[in-house]
């Protein structure tokens, strides 16, 4: 027993350090051992791609059948984080990584960086240029070079309940301070639940409101990869964290955490009057349970600051980049802009999907202008709101350590909703910490 | 050393050992390979790796470059770091007292037992180990919910308002409850078998004494298990400090109150995941190591005298 319980020990201190490094040695799968969908053409060549959109089977198997040349083999590696995660590892490991990926355009610069993906100029890249809008290809675009084909889009707008706002009588707000004035109205008029949702995880939701106000917060150019600019205290973000403190310290908006199954439930029960949305946003709602039998959504315009003059920002969207471990690079490349380059593909995309097509073909249809959504009591939300927001969005520069900066991000606005910060104090702090993070890893920082 | 008296003496003026020890040594291997092959390849070489990639630096704007010991006195020097440590250290304050102090009281009430509700409470207690980390960190999940968690339905019953278990002040001891609730039934399975391990006549020479239940339960259980208690305290504290698992699930649904840096594992999951940072996320798992090393061995110094390994 003595002598036992010594080896046991010595074990489990070993297990310790075990653990230390089962971190790293996790790894992805290869990416060629097995397709998700059928293969057509067994003899063709065939790309690997990883991809979670909603109805992709579909697409792919419509792409795989009008091609002879090329077939398309697809995985889902789950979606965001999960799937960047493997991505990360792949591309440390050297190998494992899929030959086509679907992006967010927020972390393609984190990749880019990590000299992971392709510069798709060399394969003919810049001659769909114009097949895009201007902000999309911004997105994707570092100088000259471009690191992804856009795909989806999140230009975004504000989801309500007319149902809601009817009965407690308040006007759909078209501003901020009306927005606010409706907030309280609301609560004023008995409403049991909020007008809406600012969740200290917003990530990108966040950014988006407070580049709605101006913010730009980083300057970044893969071209001169070591030098940053980082201006996340600005006063626009201030003013627009303020006044949502201001909304939450009175209790008339929510600070509940995004994301959760309590969230996603009150999105649906009608706990909030309004969603701030990306285009996205209802293929979202759609996919919810609990939903309020009720319910009446329509969509409507994001708020503005300046009625005047307004500001359209976006939220997520994806794209399909080309990873440097691809064996055939100008097949993937050709793959990443061919597959979502079709009408009957973004048919697919759109009516199943419930995604926003960047491509303009589709995009300035008639056809997507017109469609109806049984959603919004067939409201055409895309006329009424979504293609005035993609057309107004001039594109956003993301810092190549993105994930980082959020997640210190939601801590200052957790420490501002706990009572512990106020906003300017915590903008300054996120500053103060994303700059020298930033320092910490080579970069000559410039400070806004 | 049993070869030694096994050689045949007319052999043992040869040199070096004997025919018949280097068979019994190469079948010795024979009988190690096996398990030396996987301890190799999952154990010293991933650690060797960590430990080489701990010793570089890879930022996002440079290359690799040796940097030495420089991620380790960063580590040592990071709050974030430095916090988690402080953490998990007074989660091991709570949690290790708690858990085996249940489990030892269990074990003591079930080894008095005799009835067929022993053996049957024995497995209820143990059933909550059975369940799968993952599935019971995500289980608690739903239970805590403040929209859909019983909890919150039991304090509206009772006009009390309704506690947000997954809030800033109330996630450590959330956590505190899944962790016993887990490991309990299983450190008071080590307890139980140990406490059957005990020579009956000592109960009956207690008795003579005039020992009540009690009074043997402490007086002369408690002491005779003494050194498995300490082995499981070493467990527990060693799976306290590599915290992991149960925040890590629970962040899904209270994002806020526990960030990525709320245990040094996680701390060390994010730089190398979410950060690309792999190279500081050894140097924290080693450091990790380090912390956990001089934790267990500082407790075993101290319960020397009991613990049966001086």
């Amino acid at each position: 027993m003595k002598r036992m319980s010594t080896a046991l020990a010595v074990a489990a201190v070993a297990a310790t350090m075990l653990s230390g490094c089962g971190d790293s040695s996790g790894g992805a799968t290869s990416a060629k051992a097995s397709c998700t969908n059928e293969i057509v053409e067994a003899d063709a060549p065939q790309v690997t791609v990883w991809a979670w959109y909603p109805a992709f089977e579909q697409v792919v198997d419509l792409y795989n059948e009008t091609h002879s040349d090329v077939q398309v083999c697809w995985t889902n590696a789950g979606q965001g984080n999960d799937e960047y995660t493997k991505f990360s590892t792949a591309i440390e490991a050297g190998k494992g990584a899929p030959d086509v990926i679907m992006l967010e355009s927020e972390v393609i610069t984190s990749f880019a960086i990590r000299e992971a993906l392709v510069d798709l100029t060399e394969f003919g890249a810049d001659e769909v240029e114009g097949d895009y809008t201007e902000g999309a290809w911004r997105d994707v675009s570092s100088g000259s070079a471009v690191y992804a084909i856009p795909v989806d889009g999140g230009p975004m707008g504000m989801l309500y309940r007319k149902d809601i706002f009817e009965k407690y009588d308040v006007a759909v707000p078209t501003t901020w301070a009306e927005f606010a004035d409706a907030a309280r109205q609301l609560k004023k008029a008995g409403f049991p639940g909020t007008i809406a949702d600012f969740p200290t995880n917003g990530r990108a939701f966040v950014q988006a409101l407070f580049a709605q106000k101006g913010a730009s917060p980083y300057e970044y150019d893969l071209q001169t990869p070591q030098d940053v600019t980082i201006g996340l205290a600005d006063d626009g973000s201030k003013e627009v964290l303020e006044y949502w403190d201001e909304l939450a310290q009175e209790g008339v908006v929510a600070t509940d955490e995004a994301f959760t199954p309590d969230y996603n439930t009150k999105l649906v029960d009608g706990t909030y009057a309004a969603y701030l949305a990306a285009a996205w946003g209802p293929g979202y709602l759609n996919g919810l349970s609990g939903a309020d039998a009720k319910a009446e959504w329509r969509a409507a315009p994001l708020p503005q600051w300046d009625a005047s003059d307004p500001v359209q920002v976006n939220w997520g969207g994806s794209a399909f980049a080309v990873t440097s471990q691809a064996s055939d690079q100008e097949l993937s490349a050709q793959v990443a802009t061919e597959i979502f380059g079709t009408m009957d593909a973004w048919k697919i995309g759109i009516e199943e999907g419930a995604l926003f097509p960047l491509w303009r073909p589709v995009l300035e249809s008639d056809y997507y202008r017109d469609l109806e959504y049984p959603f919004f009591g067939g409201q055409k939300i895309n006329a009424d709101v979504f293609l005035d927001a993609a057309a107004g969005y001039e594109g956003f520069t993301f810092s190549p350590f993105q994930n980082f900066s959020y997640d210190k991000l939601t801590e200052q606005l957790t420490a501002v909703n706990q009572g512990e910060t106020d906003p300017a104090t915590a903008l300054d702090d996120l500053q103060d910490q994303v700059v020298s993070y930033a320092q910490e890893q080579g970069f000559t920082v410039t400070e806004k | 050393m049993s070869s030694r008296t096994a050689s045949p003496p007319s052999v043992a003026e040869a040199p070096g050992p004997s025919v018949l020890t280097r068979r019994r040594q190469r079948t010795g291997w024979l009988f190690i390979a096996p398990f030396a092959l996987v301890f190799t390849t999952f154990l010293v070489v991933p650690l060797g790796y960590a430990f080489w990639l701990s010793l570089h630096t890879k930022s996002l704007a440079f290359g690799t470059r040796f940097s030495g010991l420089e991620n380790y006195t960063k580590a040592f020097t990071d709050p974030a770091f430095l916090e988690g440590v402080r953490r998990v250290l007074a989660f091991a304050l709570v949690m290790v007292p708690l858990q085996l102090g249940i489990a030892l009281v269990v074990a003591l009430v079930l080894d008095s037992l005799t009835t067929r509700l022993a053996a049957v409470s024995r497995l209820l207690v143990f059933v909550p180990y059975a369940v799968p980390a993952v599935i019971g960190a995500m289980m608690w999940g739903f239970l805590y919910s403040p929209d859909f968690g019983p909890f919150t339905q039991l304090s509206e019953l009772l006009g009390l308002p309704a506690p947000d278990l997954l809030d800033h002040g109330s996630i450590f001891s959330s956590l505190v409850n899944i962790v016993t609730w887990q490991w309990v039934g299983y450190y008071m399975v080590i307890i139980y078998s140990a406490l059957q391990g005990i020579d009956q006549e000592i109960y009956e020479a207690a008795q003579l004494d005039g020992a009540n239940g009690l009074q043997t339960a402490l007086r002369v259980k408690v002491p005779m298990i003494a050194s498995t208690m300490v082995l499981i305290t070493v467990f527990s504290l060693i799976g306290t400090l590599q915290f992991f698992n149960e925040p890590t699930i629970l962040q899904a649904v209270a994002p806020g109150a526990i960030t990525p840096d709320y245990t040094p594992n996680m701390y060390a999951y994010a730089q190398a995941f979410s950060y690309s940072a792999f190279n500081y996320a050894s140097a924290i798992s080693f450091s990790l190591g380090l912390v956990t090393f001089l934790g267990s061995y500082v407790f075993l110094f101290l319960t020397r005298k009991r613990n049966g390994l001086s």
